[in-house]
């Protein structure tokens, strides 16, 4: 019998040479006669030890990474397709404690199974959701989602359960799931994983949705950055359809669901809903006024439920197991676990799923390992490029939506940039504006003006010109932003700019006793 | 030099995506990139067209197209390399990567070598993130990229075309 090589083809193993990993065990196995067989699964998202190599045994896939080409043949030396001693093995994968003290329910078969495999999708809990789902009426849906506690994991955290019900309760002819798959934000790529790994919880989970609401047609909004996301996505909604989980009668059970994924062209401001909805349209992404909501008025006009990816694919593991089952994680009212992205200057980057509560030092240290240039961890930035920037006095922060608000912080995605002391703090207050004005979408001049300005005020702070006048004008600047703008761009563009200013005064040149907090 | 009509390839291309487009709900983003899939841009010139096809008005259509980073309206090199300048990149070096890049192919963002080989644009996050800094050069993603390997790249591409 062959002999069951796994080698992840997530964009980040192939950004390390996973093909070329693959490619070099094939030919020396074929050199040396050997009989193997390389499937190339999802990552498991430990991205610090990709390319990494598993090898099934009877007590489970162990595990050699990170592996580059040239470590090919040293493996087959050590004769590791049969559990053989080598300097890069990890013994059995499930057992690494980084992977081990997670919890893992909407990323539970990710570097388990091969993408866009339906068999394996169904073997591993697939569809059991959707099957339960189908039992319930649309009420008893929406309310097993409200009772899991499932909060928007796109940024705003807005109670999924209660903006499906807005939908259900809005009568139309049309209504729509739209999956806000833009993930913009820095420092984030579980939507990425998940799209790439296991688009098939995706899937359901639009089908659920649109089931709960009324929604016949649903629509992926994917940003055009990544290309195997669109290939993957296509592919398993070609297969899904294939086998009647997609379609005009779904399952046999006469309610229809159409799915269609649509791509996005690299505007960050599209991430924002009512702009993906203008974009969807065929238009500029220009933000529209709110009311009316998506929810009632939405894409063409019509009820319309726009959804974050992992927010949809965490919805069918809560309803094959129940809302209990899901909301017994977590602290406070952030129910369930949040995917993390570990990312920026770490030892142990990768997806880290826990329940909310787990603090940023646990997450920077016992998972990041610190910082991977040894230095001292100076800043992270949590919730990408809106979201505030945090000095080592908060680490101790446990991850739950009211806490980070407490400190006039974010979870917003979920991801987490770290920084080390090199960084200037007055550079990263620049960016912020500089981004800003890069990707405003012009609509009101707070932003559009205000952006702009504030990378001319920074400049001078940074040439040392001026400072104590040039940070006030920062914070009026700030304040016109804040108060003054349509959406969160504008209006949460001053979180990294005044948390650096904050929490890093020396970078801008001011001493800490002047700045107010 | 851009040319003043459309060449019988291109306006073939160009016709048969809005035919294949024309009816679909939004059409207008779907059909632009398919247009640019095959062209590698969305020729100016293809605008009315375009505009009549869907009824839109011809400011529409340019105004969709320049509102987007990602639609071009002018022939780009041989190979896109772009360059993530967000925040996780900046973390590990990209700043200097980048500086490295703009000096090596001596050009700015946005322009085209000389040789036509490469256009050099900036993006931000490639959702590399766990493994800054990132590039991709048309469709595939490069991680922990130092200025040599940049260097390895460019000549692999300068080499292959
Ligand atoms: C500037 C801006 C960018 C955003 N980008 C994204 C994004 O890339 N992905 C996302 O899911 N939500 C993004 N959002 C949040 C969406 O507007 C919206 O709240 C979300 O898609 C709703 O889905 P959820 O309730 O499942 O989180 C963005 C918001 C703003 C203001
Ligand atoms: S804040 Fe900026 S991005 Fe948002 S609507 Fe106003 S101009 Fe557009
Ligand atoms: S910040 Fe560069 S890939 Fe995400």
């Amino acid at each position: 019998m062959s002999m069951k090589i796994f080698i992840s083809k997530d964009s980040t193993a192939l950004s390390l040479g996973a093909d070329e990993v693959a490619e070099a065990i094939a030919k020396e196995a074929q050199t040396r006669k050997l009989d193997i067989q390389i499937l190339r699964n999802s990552s498991r998202g430990l991205f610090w030890l990709e390319t990494l190599v598993e090898v099934e045994t009877a007590s489970g896939r162990i595990g050699f990474g990170p592996i580059n080409p040239n470590d090919v043949k040293s493996l087959f030396d050590a004769d590791f397709i049969k559990g053989g001693k080598h300097p890069l093995a990890l013994g059995l994968v499930s057992e690494i404690d980084w992977l081990k003290k997670q919890e893992r329910l909407t990323f539970a078969r990710m570097g388990i199974t091969e993408p866009t495999n339906i068999d394996q999708y169904i073997e591993h809990e697939g569809f059991q959701g959707l099957k339960n789902a189908l039992k319930l009426n649309p009420q008893a849906i929406v309310q097993t989602v409200t009772d899991s506690g499932l909060r928007g994991r796109g940024g705003a955290a807005f109670p999924t359960g209660i903006k499906w019900k807005t939908v259900l309760d809005t009568k139309a002819t049309q209504k729509y799931i739209v999956c806000n798959a833009d993930e913009g934000d820095s420092g984030t790529y579980s939507d990425r994983m998940i799209m790439e790994g296991d688009p098939f919880v995706l899937i359901e989970g639009m089908i659920i949705a649109g089931l709960a609401v009324g929604a016949s047609q649903g629509y992926i909004y994917l940003r055009s950055e990544y290309p195997h996301a669109l290939k993957t996505l296509n592919e398993a909604i070609e297969k899904a359809k294939s086998v009647g989980y997609l379609g005009d009668d779904i399952l046999k059970s006469g309610h229809t669901f159409h799915l269609e994924v649509r791509r996005a062209a690299g505007a960050y401001i599209c991430g924002e809903e009512t702009s993906l909805l203008e974009s969807l349209e065929g238009k500029r992404g220009l933000v529209r006024f709110k009311p009316p909501l998506p929810a009632i008025e939405g894409l063409f006009g019509k009820p319309t439920a726009v959804n974050n990816v992992i927010s949809l694919a965490t919805v069918p593991i809560i309803l094959a197991r129940g809302a209990k089952y899901y909301q017994d994680f977590g602290m406070g009212k952030s129910r369930g676990t949040l995917p993390i992205q570990l990312a920026g200057n770490l030892k142990r980057t990768g997806l880290v799923e826990k329940a909310f509560g787990v603090t940023l030092r646990e997450l920077l240290y016992d998972f990041g390992g610190g910082s991977l240039s040894g230095k001292p961890i100076k800043a992270v930035q949590v919730g990408g490029p809106l979201g505030a920037y945090l000095p080592e006095s908060q680490f101790d922060t446990p991850l739950d939506y009211e806490k980070f608000s407490e400190i006039w912080a974010i979870l917003g995605h979920g991801g987490i940039v770290a920084f080390d002391e090199t960084v200037n703090m007055a550079k990263m207050a620049r960016y912020a504006f500089d981004f800003c004005a890069i990707e405003s979408c012009g609509k009101c001049t707070p932003c559009r003006v205000g952006s702009t300005r504030g990378v001319e005020v920074m400049d001078h702070i940074i040439a040392g010109k001026d400072v104590e006048k040039h940070t006030t004008l920062v914070r009026d600047l700030s304040d016109t932003m804040l108060n003054g703008s349509l959406c969160a761009l504008g209006g949460m563009t001053p979180y990294p700019v005044l948390s650096a200013l904050n929490h890093f005064p020396k970078d801008f040149g001011v001493d800490a006793k002047e700045t107010k907090a | 030099m851009e040319d003043l009509v459309l060449n019988p390839h291109d306006l073939k291309i160009i016709n048969q995506h809005i035919l294949q487009y024309q009816s679909m709900p939004g059409a207008l983003l779907p059909l632009l990139h398919a247009i640019q899939d095959d062209l590698g841009f969305v020729p100016e010139i293809a605008y009315p067209l375009i505009s009549s096809a869907l009824s839109l008005s011809v400011a529409e259509v340019h105004g969709v197209v320049t509102f987007y980073h990602h639609f071009r309206s002018h022939k780009p090199g041989r190979h896109i390399l772009q360059v993530c300048r967000a925040e996780s990149c900046q973390a590990l070096g990209s700043e200097a990567l980048e500086t490295h890049i703009k000096n090596k192919l001596g050009i700015d963002f946005h322009e085209t070598t000389f040789d036509g080989t490469i256009t050099l644009e900036p993006i931000y996050c490639l959702g590399n993130c766990a493994c800054s800094p990132a590039v991709m050069i048309d469709e595939a993603v490069y991680g922990r990229v130092d200025s040599k390997k940049i260097d390895q790249l460019i000549s692999d591409l300068k080499r292959a075309s």
